[in-house]
C-alpha cells in the first residue's frame, strides 16, 4: 500500500508524457492517493525491500507517526494544487506531470525510512521545479530558477556530506538504527545537517532563493514547495538530527536561535516592506519557519521537552495547509483583477465576497488566530521555550529567543492584516470594480483546505495522537 | 571457452573485416553493422561460464591475468565499441562528406575497423599483468586511436586534433617508458606480481621508486585525462569525429583506470609507500576537479563541455581509486559508459542534423522531439549525480569511501562543490532544451539505431539508478 502512494503518481506522471488526458489523470491518481493515505495511515503496514545488501540500503517505507502526518499534508496539498493556478494552452503535461514528480519526490521522501532513499527522494522535485518555473512562470522566472536550484543544489550537496559522515559512524542507513554517535562527531555532523537542512528549509541566511521563487513560480509548484517540500529539512532535522547528533544541537543552539531570530525578524521586517502579494507571502513562509526552528531550539536545548516535537510538527502541518491555500486564492486574486500589486487593489470583498471570506480565513491562521490550525502550533511552540522551566533558572538562550520571536507574531498581524485591508476593504478601484467572485472550481481547494485548517484548529488531537 | 583466446579473436575478426572491406563495394556502413553484430557474439562469449578449473595457459600466463576485473573491463570495452560503431553508422553523412570529399562512403570502410583493434587492445590491457605488456596494449590503443582522431582528413579540427593527440600522446608515452624503466631499475622486474613482493619486502630506495611512480602516474593521468596531463582533451574532444570522442571519453578512460589500479594497487597496499602514493593521487585528483568544473561552467560548445566534464569525472575516480575503494572506481565507470554515450548520440544526432556542436544547436530540442529531450535531461540529471538515476550511486560510492577513510576535509570539500558546479553546467544543456525557442520548426526525425540504443542506456540509467546491484554482481 505505501509503495502504490509512491507508484501511483508516478506512474501517472508518466502516462501524462505519453498522452493521456492530463488533468483527468492527474485528479484521479491525487484522489486514489488521499483514500490510500487514510487507509495507509489507519492500518499501516511497513514494507522493504532490499536494494544493496553489503550497505545495508533498503527501500523501505513506514509510518512513524510524525511522517503519517507529513503524508496527510502532501496528498491533500497535492489534490489542490492540480485544482488551482492556471495552465496555460498546451502545456498540460509539462504542467501536470510536473505537479506530479514533485509529490511523487515529497511523498516518497516522507515515508522512507531508510536514509537513502529518504534523501534520493527529495532530489526528485528538483528538475520538475527547475522546469516549470523557467519555462512557466512569471516575472524574473529564469533568475528564479537558477537561483533555487543552485541553493536546493548546494544545500543538498552539504546535506548529503553530514548524512554520509552520520552513517559512515552507525554502519547503517535504517531510521530504526539511529542512535547517538560518537561524541567527537557531533558538532560536524550537526552543523552539516544544520546547513543542509537548513538551506532546504530557507533558514536564515539560507533564504534570499525561497521567495523569488514562490514569486514566480508557477501557484501548484509554490503550493507544494512552500507546503510541503519545504518541510522536508524539518522533518529531516527532527528525525535525524536530534536523534544522531543531540550534543551537536546543543553546541550549535546560540546559533541556531540567532539565526531563527534572523528568520522571524529580519525576514518579517522584509515582508512588511513587500509591495505585492505573492512576494509577501513567499517571505511570510521564510519567516514562519523560524517559529518551526524555535521549536528544534527547544529540543535541542533539552531534548526531553515533550511538547517542542508535537507542536514542530502540528505548526508544519498548519503552515503547509494554510500557505498553499493563501498561494492558491492568490492566483484566483490575479486571475480576476489582473494584478497583484497590493497598491492597484482595494474594496475587492464588495465584488468577490466569498474570496474575500476564504482569504481572510486563511490570513488569519497564518497569523495565528485561535480556533485555527496555526494557533495550537505556535501556542505549544512557545510553551515549549518555557517547558520545565522555572524563574529560578535565570533566562536561556532559549527563552530569550522566545520572548523575543513572540514579536514576530505582531509583525505578521501587521502584514497580513494590511494586505487583507488595502485588497479587499476600502473603495472600489478599477481592477476590483468588474471583478467576478470565486468561481465553484476555485472553491473546492480552498474549502478542502480552509475545512483542514477549521477541523485541525479545533481538534488538534485529531493529528497529535498519530504521534503516540 | 576459455578467456584468453578472445583477444586472438577479436584481433583475428578485425583482420578478416579489413580484407572484406578492401575487396567490397558498396554501403560501408554495413561493414559497421557486421563489425558490431561480431563483437555483439564476442561479448556473448564473455558471459558463458568459464571452463572448470580454468587457469591461463602457463606460456602466457607471465603476461596475462584472468580475474573479476578483467572480465568487467572488457565487458566495458566490448560495450563501448560496440556503441560507437552503432554511432559511427548513424554518423556516416558528417563522416563521408570530410573523408571522400564526393559524398560517396568510399573513404569510410577502416573507420569500422579500426576500432576492433583498439577493443582487442583494450580487453588485453584489462589482463594485463606485466608493465612490458600493459605498454604494449597501451600503444596498439593509441595508436589506433591516433589514426581515428584524425579521420575526417578534410576537416581541420580534426587535423589539428590529431596532430595534438599524438604529440602528448608519444610524450606521455615517454614517461610511461621512463618511468617503468626506473621501476625495473628499483625493483628488478616488471611482472607486477615481482613488484608487489618486492615493495612488500621494502628492500629498495624509496626516492628512485617514488621519482618512477610519478612518472608513470603522469603518464597514465594523460590517458585517464586528469590533472596535469589533461590540457589535450577539449581540443582533441571538440576536433574528433564524434563516436571516436565517445570512444575516447569512455573506453579510453576506463583502460586508464584499469591499468592504473592494477600499477599502483601493490604502491598502496604496502605501508612504506602508501603515504606519499595517496598524498600525489589526492593532489591530482583536487586540481582535476577544479580545472574540470571550473572550465566547464563557461563552456558553450556542448562537445567541449563535454570534455571538461569528463575531466571533472577523472577527479572522482582519482578519489576512489585514492581511497583503493576499486569496485565503486569500477562502478563509476559502467555508469558513466552509460550516460555519457547516450549524450553523444544525441550529440552525433543533432550534429548530423543542425551542423553544429553548440549547445544553442539544443535550443528548443523540447517541442522538436520530446522524446530525446527527454532522454537527455535523464542523461544530464545523471552526470550531475541527481539521485534516482545511476550517476548518483557512482558518486555516492566514491564519496562514503572518501569519508570512511578520512580523506582531508579539503579534498572533500572540493568534491562536493563540484559537484554543485556541474548542476549548473549540465542543467544549462536541460535549460536550452527546454526553456529557448527553437531556431527551427521542424522535428528531429531519429534514425533506428540511434532509437534503440537511446532507448535501452536511458532505461538501464534509470533502472540501475534504483537497483544497482547487477553491475556490483558482475565486479564480484
Amino acid at each position: 500500500m505505501l509503495f502504490a502512494l509512491i507508484i501511483i503518481p508516478l506512474l501517472a506522471a508518466v502516462a501524462i508524457l505519453f498522452g493521456s488526458p492530463a488533468r483527468l489523470t492527474a485528479l484521479g491518481a491525487s484522489l486514489t492517493n488521499i483514500l490510500l493515505a487514510a487507509a495507509a495511515v489507519a492500518f499501516p503496514v511497513d514494507v522493504s525491500l532490499p536494494i544493496l545488501t553489503d550497505l545495508g540500503i533498503h527501500i523501505s517505507l513506514g509510518l512513524e507517526g510524525m511522517n503519517s502526518i507529513m503524508l496527510i499534508l502532501s496528498v491533500i496539498v497535492t489534490l489542490t494544487a492540480i485544482y488551482s493556478g492556471n495552465c496555460p494552452e498546451g502545456r498540460e503535461k509539462l504542467w501536470f506531470s510536473s505537479i506530479l514528480f514533485i509529490s511523487t519526490g515529497a511523498i516518497g521522501a516522507f515515508l522512507s525510512t531508510d536514509i537513502f532513499f529518504f534523501y534520493a527522494f527529495h532530489e526528485l522535485a528538483l528538475i520538475p521545479t527547475f522546469l516549470m518555473i523557467g519555462i512557466l512562470g512569471r516575472g524574473d522566472r529564469k533568475e528564479a530558477a537558477w537561483k533555487i536550484t543552485i541553493y536546493l543544489a548546494l544545500g543538498s550537496i552539504v546535506l548529503l556530506a553530514g548524512l554520509l559522515l552520520a552513517t559512515a559512524h552507525l554502519d547503517s542507513f535504517a531510521f530504526s538504527d539511529l542512535k547517538a554517535i560518537p561524541a567527537e562527531h557531533q558538532n560536524h555532523v550537526a552543523l552539516l545537517l544544520i546547513i543542509g537542512f537548513g538551506t532546504l528549509v530557507s533558514l536564515f541566511p539560507f533564504h534570499s532563493w525561497a521567495a523569488p521563487a514562490y514569486a514566480s513560480a508557477p501557484v501548484p509548484v509554490a503550493m507544494l514547495h512552500a507546503g510541503v517540500l519545504k518541510k522536508f529539512g524539518l522533518y529531516g532535522l527532527l528525525r535525524i538530527g536530534m536523534v544522531v547528533a543531540p550534543e551537536g544541537m546543543a553546541y550549535w543552539l546560540p546559533w541556531i536561535c540567532v539565526l531563527l531570530l534572523g528568520n522571524i525578524i529580519w525576514v518579517g521586517l522584509v515582508t512588511l516592506n513587500q509591495k505585492r502579494l505573492d512576494l509577501m507571502l513567499g517571505n511570510s513562509s521564510v519567516m514562519h519557519m523560524g517559529y518551526i526552528f524555535l521549536a528544534i531550539a527547544a529540543l535541542s536545548a533539552n531534548p526531553d521537552n515533550s511538547i517542542a516535537q508535537p507542536g514542530a510538527i502540528l505548526l508544519m502541518f498548519a503552515h503547509g495547509i494554510s500557505i498553499a491555500l493563501l498561494f492558491s486564492l492568490t492566483s484566483v486574486i490575479e486571475r480576476k483583477t489582473g494584478t497583484l500589486e497590493i497598491a492597484r487593489l482595494g474594496g475587492l470583498a464588495k465584488t468577490a465576497p466569498a474570496l474575500a471570506f476564504l482569504f481572510g480565513l486563511a490570513g488569519m491562521a497564518s497569523i495565528g488566530l485561535p480556533g485555527l490550525a496555526n494557533f495550537a502550533g505556535e501556542v505549544m511552540v512557545f510553551f515549549a521555550g518555557f517547558a520545565d522551566w522555572s524563574p529560578a533558572d535565570g533566562m536561556g538562550w532559549v527563552q530569550v529567543t522566545t520572548i523575543i520571536a513572540l514579536w514576530g507574531v505582531v509583525l505578521s498581524a501587521v502584514y497580513m492584516l494590511r494586505a487583507f485591508r488595502n485588497t479587499f476593504q476600502g473603495p472600489l478601484v478599477t481592477s476590483t470594480q468588474y471583478a467576478k467572485d470565486i468561481h465553484l472550481d476555485e472553491k473546492v481547494p480552498a474549502y478542502i483546505l480552509a475545512g483542514t485548517l477549521l477541523i485541525i484548529g479545533i481538534y488538534p488531537n485529531l493529528l497529535l495522537n498519530l504521534l503516540k | 571457452m576459455s578467456p584468453h583466446l578472445l583477444e586472438f579473436i577479436t584481433v583475428g575478426f578485425g583482420l578478416i573485416l579489413l580484407m572484406v572491406e578492401a575487396f567490397s563495394n558498396g554501403h560501408r556502413s554495413r561493414i559497421g553493422l557486421i563489425a558490431a553484430a561480431g563483437l555483439t557474439v564476442i561479448l556473448s562469449m564473455l558471459f558463458c561460464p568459464t571452463p572448470e578449473g580454468y587457469e591461463v595457459p602457463t606460456w602466457m600466463s607471465r603476461f596475462y591475468g584472468y580475474d573479476s576485473l578483467a572480465r568487467f573491463y572488457k565487458i566495458i570495452a566490448l560495450v563501448s565499441t560496440i556503441l560507437v560503431l552503432l554511432m559511427a553508422i548513424d554518423f556516416r553523412k558528417v563522416l563521408s562528406q570530410y573523408t571522400s570529399g564526393d559524398d560517396s562512403e568510399s573513404g569510410t570502410g577502416e573507420f569500422y575497423c579500426l576500432p576492433i583493434f583498439a577493443c582487442a587492445g583494450l580487453m588485453w590491457m584489462a589482463s594485463a599483468t606485466d608493465l612490458v605488456s600493459i605498454f604494449v596494449a597501451l600503444e596498439l590503443v593509441t595508436i589506433t586511436f591516433y589514426v581515428m582522431v584524425a579521420y575526417m582528413r578534410r576537416n581541420v579540427g580534426s587535423l589539428e586534433a590529431g596532430v595534438k593527440y599524438l604529440i602528448l600522446g608519444a610524450l606521455s608515452t615517454g614517461f610511461l617508458v621512463y618511468g617503468i624503466a626506473w621501476l625495473y631499475g628499483t625493483l628488478g622486474s616488471t611482472h607486477l606480481e615481482a613488484i608487489t613482493a618486492a615493495v612488500h619486502k621494502g628492500d629498495f630506495n624509496p626516492t628512485f621508486l617514488l621519482f618512477g611512480v610519478s612518472l608513470i602516474l603522469i603518464a597514465l593521468g594523460f590517458k585517464v585525462g586528469a590533472a596535469p596531463m589533461q590540457l589535450w582533451i577539449p581540443d582533441v574532444y571538440q576536433g574528433a569525429p564524434t563516436p571516436i570522442t565517445a570512444y575516447l571519453s569512455v573506453a579510453s578512460k576506463a583502460a586508464g583506470f584499469v591499468v592504473l589500479m592494477h600499477i599502483i594497487g601493490p604502491f598502496l597496499d604496502a605501508e612504506a609507500t602508501r603515504g606519499p602514493v595517496v598524498f600525489i593521487l589526492l593532489i591530482m585528483a583536487g586540481a582535476t576537479l577544479v580545472y574540470g568544473n571550473l572550465a566547464a561552467i563557461s563552456q558553450s560548445n556542448f562537445k567541449r563541455l563535454l570534455a571538461y566534464s569528463s575531466i571533472a569525472h577523472a577527479g572522482f575516480l582519482l578519489i576512489g581509486v585514492a581511497t583503493s575503494d576499486f569496485t565503486s572506481v569500477s562502478f563509476y565507470l559502467a555508469t558513466y559508459l552509460l550516460m555519457t554515450f547516450a549524450s553523444f548520440f544525441v550529440l552525433a544526432l543533432v550534429r548530423s542534423h543542425e551542423g553544429s556542436d553548440e549547445i544553442d544547436a539544443f535550443d528548443g530540442l523540447g517541442k522538436r522531439n520530446p522524446a530525446v529531450a527527454f532522454a537527455l535531461t535523464i542523461c544530464m540529471s545523471a552526470l550531475a549525480g541527481i539521485p534516482l538515476t545511476a550517476g548518483f550511486w557512482g558518486k555516492f560510492f566514491i564519496f562514503k569511501s572518501a569519508i570512511t577513510h578520512n580523506v582531508s576535509w579539503w579534498l572533500i570539500a572540493i568534491a562536493f562543490v563540484s559537484v554543485a558546479a556541474g548542476f549548473y553546467y549540465y542543467l544549462k544543456v536541460v535549460k536550452a532544451m527546454y526553456w529557448n525557442a527553437p531556431r527551427r520548426e521542424n522535428a528531429i526525425v531519429v534514425p533506428v539505431t540511434t532509437q534503440a540504443v537511446l532507448i535501452v542506456l536511458t532505461i538501464a540509467i534509470l533502472v540501475l539508478g534504483i537497483y544497482p546491484q547487477p553491475i556490483l554482481d558482475l565486479l564480484k
